[in-house]
């Protein structure tokens, strides 16, 4: 089985540590970006199985990225996931709206999470 | 002087009228015809030929009891006043526009009863207009040097060339418009001018009779009294003539009230309630001014003239003896003056009475319902036109028949004796409830009947039938009933004897056949409404009881007649919106009806507008009960309604408020929300950073300096999460006013050294240099921990966001002579102008609020805002420094 590409998307470094060690021990390859700027460029050279979107974040937040990955045809197969502290019905509504494959908020259980991709990407 | 010349100034002066009439119609809005001194001098109409010629002549041979007419008015005007209140209003409610509207508004719109009064009107105004024109002629004559007018044929007549041309411009102008109860102000406003110039040239002569003919006053005194008949002339008389003194006064005091021109000078062209109060003191100051000389001319003509002249006319006779032509057309022309404000007035109202009471109601009003409105309007123009023509013609032809056989003065007595006739049904109608229509028709009849016997028969007998002198032996040889002598009362003047036994037997009538009869409910209804006026004076249309079935189209078609189709629309339109009907209504209530009638009566009188409206209305009589029950109903509900309306207005404005109340709560809701939102997502962070980080330390195969590095953020975490709690609670302490300021002198000096001591460490590590070079001690009174932590805070914000290694911080502070003023500048990044306005507001995030604020708990700049305005201070962002950032605060020295 080919190793699975996953997209961390946070300006928490704290978060995006714990994330990344716990992803890497479950065998996934995994990108790190600080911003949305720095996803979509991530995203565009390493077209990864699966971005894990934080929604309030610096410069550009997570749901114009998400519009922009959306319109990227070479994208096509990657799925999104918000990872977001904003946890009101309607927020979560309006994720899925516009288009995620799933919406998981903060704080949140790292097994949890792990478990919900890979039944994503299953 | 040639009767051509003085016939040229007559039309000169009468041009020169018709001139101010037009420019006072055009501006009917100015000041100058607005106003209580036009209204008080309009009043003076009341001086007529009768006072500026009459008055000496009956000085000269019956001495003062001239002044009885005077008196009458002078001594009655604080009456006057309040009564004339309470008629003025009742006119304005009901657009009445005569004394006959009026009287008969008051017996229920009765229409037999104004063409009664419009009749005694008639009556009493043909021979006093007579008069004028007798004055005219005789005085015209007079200084063109003519004999007078007897040997000639009317058309050769001087006189009747000055009365057609006197009706003419009463014609025009009186009757520009048809509605009646509009306002004449050029009219009113020439009688002022008018009034004006009577006056001033009456003084003239007396002026010049006493101290250029005579020597002054007493000149004349001692020369008089050297006449035989001079005690007489000078004494007030016995008992008996204090009768007469009395009933003079009285009757004086009637016609003031219910001549139709002071009717119409004092109620229909009053526009200001006020202007009343002036005339109160400026009215018999112009009595007393007219009167003043009136003495006097009369005693120097007795001592100048021959007795054979005719003594009205000394104040004209005396400068013709000494050839003064210039003083005699002066005099002449003030006599013309007098003349045509009278008969101007006079006639104007007595046309409208004619025509909205007589002609109109009981002969015109069919041709009228058929005709079209602009039609309506010549054909009640041309009746109003025709009826002034023929009034003048027809005292013309009085004063040939008659004018030989009286002098002015007593022509004068009979018209106020017959118009006296209305005064019961007049006065006791404004406070006597019970007085009927019948009661007054009875009256007036009875009243006329008296006058006619006592004062009429006579001198139609004596001109007529001179050998039948029963006024010496009584009708029948019965002695009682001499005519000027009822019932044996010797010792009283005719004209006295007139007004004792008619106003007596008048008052009878109506007082006995009032208590008799019962009228009808529109006369109770009336009868309520004017007796206690002052509770129905602001129902308006609600004030009319009727009750029936009436279709609006009907009242609509009939309205347009008279007023036209656009003009119908756009009144019905008003009351439709004043009392709130709907357009599409197809009944007519009373208030309609009540509404028409008085659109009605402007154009076509009072009785017309009433018969009009039965044509297209079926009418069921209602009781008295009714309709007290209906008037008080409509009080209550007018009082109510104001009640309610009042009630709305507070509820409206207090929804206002409580709406701007619920919006600023809105507002600071919303602001609460966003702020719970703002902090939970700021605690969730650090939260979740440290959940995954334990999370991922179960993991016992983590190389320790990894698991170390996991430790440390938790750590780290733990911290920001205590320093945001603690922040979030010292916010609200500030926000709530709740600190305490511990607040004592100390150096701002020492506070910021204390401050960069505490941020040192951080700035070396980083190799930022924090340059602070004031040595001089700045004394102030503040809380030195919340100013450490202003200061703390900004040291902080400019240290993280300088670049390592070359970041520069620099402090400046500044001794004002009341302030202290601290600045803290940097070379970092700055702030972007868009924040600028909003970085002190909590948790403030740029535009877009998904986009994260630079790091750091967002609370800092808020709390540094509240701690420096809790010191009375202000903390602002230098817009004009570029390199960098420089924040300013100050606080006052004194707390």
């Amino acid at each position: 089985m080919k190793q699975k590409k996953i997209l961390i998307v946070d300006d928490e470094p704290n978060i995006v540590m714990s994330l990344e060690y716990a992803f890497k021990k479950k065998d996934f390859e995994v990108f790190i970006a600080r911003d949305g700027t720095e996803a979509l460029e991530i995203s565009n050279k390493q077209k990864p199985d699966l971005i894990l979107l934080d929604i309030m974040m610096p410069e550009m937040d997570g749901y114009e990225t998400l519009k922009r990955v959306r319109e990227n045809k070479d994208l096509a197969h990657t799925k999104v996931v918000f990872l977001s502290a904003k946890s009101k019905e309607k927020d979560v509504e309006k994720g899925l709206e516009m288009g995620a494959d799933s919406y998981m908020t903060k704080p949140f259980s790292i097994k949890k999470v792990i478990s919900d991709i890979e039944e994503l990407l299953a | 002087m040639s009767n051509y010349a003085v016939g040229l100034v007559i039309v000169l002066y009468l041009s020169m009228l018709f001139v101010l009439a037009y420019f006072a119609e055009k501006n009917k809005r100015s000041k100058w015809t607005n106003n209580p001194y036009v209204y008080t001098l309009s009043l003076a109409v009341y001086c007529t030929a009768w006072t500026y010629y009459g008055s000496v002549g009956i000085a000269s041979s019956s001495g003062i009891s001239f002044l009885a007419i005077y008196l009458g008015p002078v001594i009655a005007l604080p009456l006057w006043i309040v009564l004339m209140k309470k008629v003025i209003r009742i006119s304005k409610q009901h657009k009445i526009s005569s004394i006959a509207d009026f009287i008969s508004m008051r017996y229920g719109n009765n229409r037999q009863l104004g063409a009664l009064v419009t009749l005694t009107c008639l009556f009493a105004i043909i021979p006093y207009i007579s008069l004028q024109l007798k004055a005219v002629s005789e005085t015209f004559s007079l200084i063109s040097g003519k004999v007078s007018y007897e040997s000639s044929v009317f058309f050769d007549d001087s006189t009747f060339y000055i009365a057609l041309l006197i009706a003419v411009f009463v014609a025009f102008y009186g009757t520009l418009s048809t509605d009646t109860s509009d306002h004449r102000k050029g009219i009113v406003a020439t009688v002022a001018l008018e009034s004006i110039l009577k006056l001033c040239f009456f003084l003239v002569i007396g002026i010049y009779i006493t101290f250029y003919l005579f020597d002054g006053t007493s000149d004349i005194y001692n020369q008089a009294s050297l006449q035989e008949n001079f005690e007489q002339l000078t004494s007030f008389g016995g008992v008996e003539n204090g009768f007469n003194w009395l009933f003079t006064i009285c009757l004086s005091f009637f016609a003031i009230f219910l001549l139709p021109r002071q009717f119409h000078v004092a109620v229909v062209e009053n526009d200001n309630e006020s202007h009343l109060r002036k005339a109160i003191w400026l009215f018999p100051l112009y009595l007393l001014l007219f009167n003043v000389f009136v003495i006097f001319i009369a005693w120097a003509g007795n001592i100048s003239l021959p007795e054979t002249v005719n003594y009205d006319y000394y104040s004209l006779l005396l400068p013709l003896q000494e050839n003064d032509y210039g003083l005699a057309l002066m005099v002449f022309i003030g006599g013309f003056t007098t003349v045509i404000s009278m008969i101007v007035v006079s006639t104007l109202s007595l046309s409208t009475m004619v025509s909205n009471n007589i002609v109109i109601p009981y002969g015109f009003i069919k041709t009228l319902v058929e005709g079209n409105p602009e039609e309506n309007t010549k054909r009640i123009k041309n009746i109003r036109r025709i009826a002034v023509f023929l009034l003048i013609i027809i005292a013309y032809f009085f004063y040939i028949r008659f004018s030989a056989q009286l002098s002015l003065y007593s022509i004068g007595l009979i018209s106020f004796l017959i118009i006296a006739q209305l005064a019961p049904s007049f006065f006791l109608g404004l406070t006597w409830r019970r007085g009927t229509a019948r009661g007054a028709e009875m009256g007036i009849l009875i009243g006329l009947a008296v006058v006619f016997y006592t004062l009429f028969l006579p001198i139609i007998s004596k001109a007529a039938m001179p050998e039948l002198d029963f006024d010496i032996e009584g009708f029948f040889g019965y002695a009682w009933l001499r005519p000027a002598h009822f019932f044996g009362l010797d010792y009283l003047t005719p004209e006295s004897n007139a007004f004792f036994w008619s106003m007596s037997l008048n008052t009878i009538g109506f007082v006995g056949l009032s208590l008799r009869t019962k009228g009808n409910y529109r006369e109770r209804n009336y009868a309520e409404m004017f007796v206690n006026h002052e509770n129905y004076g602001n129902l308006q249309e609600g004030g009319f009881i009727w009750k029936g079935e009436a279709y609006v189209t009907d009242i609509k078609r009939l309205l347009s007649r008279f007023l036209g189709e656009q003009r119908t629309n756009r009144a019905l339109r008003l009351f439709n919106k004043k009392y709130n009907i709907s357009e599409t209504e197809e009944r007519a209530d009373a208030r309609l009806i009540n509404f028409s009638e008085k659109l009605l009566t402007g154009s076509i009188g009072i009785a017309s507008a009433k018969i009009l409206l039965a044509s297209v209305s079926k009418e069921t009589p209602i009781s008295l009960t009714e309709v007290l029950n209906i008037l008080e109903e409509s009080k209550e509900t007018k009082a109510n309604n104001k009640l309610l309306r009042e009630k709305s207005e507070e509820l409206a404005a207090m929804t206002q408020q409580l709406k701007a109340a619920n919006e600023e709560l809105l507002i600071q809701d919303k602001l609460k929300d966003e702020f719970l939102d703002t902090v939970a997502h700021e605690l969730k962070t650090p939260i979740t950073s440290i959940k995954a980080a334990s999370e991922v330390l179960e993991d016992e195969n983590m190389p320790p300096e990894l698991r170390n590095r996991f430790l440390e953020n938790i750590n780290q975490d733990t911290d920001r999460l205590s320093t945001l709690i603690h922040n979030i609670l010292d916010l609200e302490k500030l926000s709530g006013n709740r600190t305490e300021l511990d607040i004592r002198e100390y150096n701002m000096s020492d506070t910021v050294k204390k401050a960069i001591k505490g941020v040192e460490q951080i700035a070396s590590k980083k190799e930022v240099k924090i340059k602070f070079s004031n040595k001089e001690k700045v004394f102030a009174f503040y809380d030195e921990d919340r100013i450490l932590q202003v200061l703390t805070n900004l040291l902080s914000n400019s240290l993280k966001f300088t670049e390592p290694h070359n970041g520069r911080i620099k402090i400046l502070l500044e001794n004002l002579d009341n302030e202290v003023l601290v600045a803290i500048e940097d070379n970092g990044r700055g702030i972007p102008d868009e924040d600028r306005d909003y970085i002190f507001e909590k948790f403030y995030q740029s535009k877009n609020q998904n986009i994260k604020k630079p790091k750091g708990s967002g609370l800092g700049l808020a709390i540094c805002k509240k701690i420096v305005e809790s010191h009375k201070g202000a903390i602002i962002v230098d817009k004009n420094f570029n390199t960098g950032a420089r924040m300013i605060f100050s606080i006052p020295k004194q707390q």
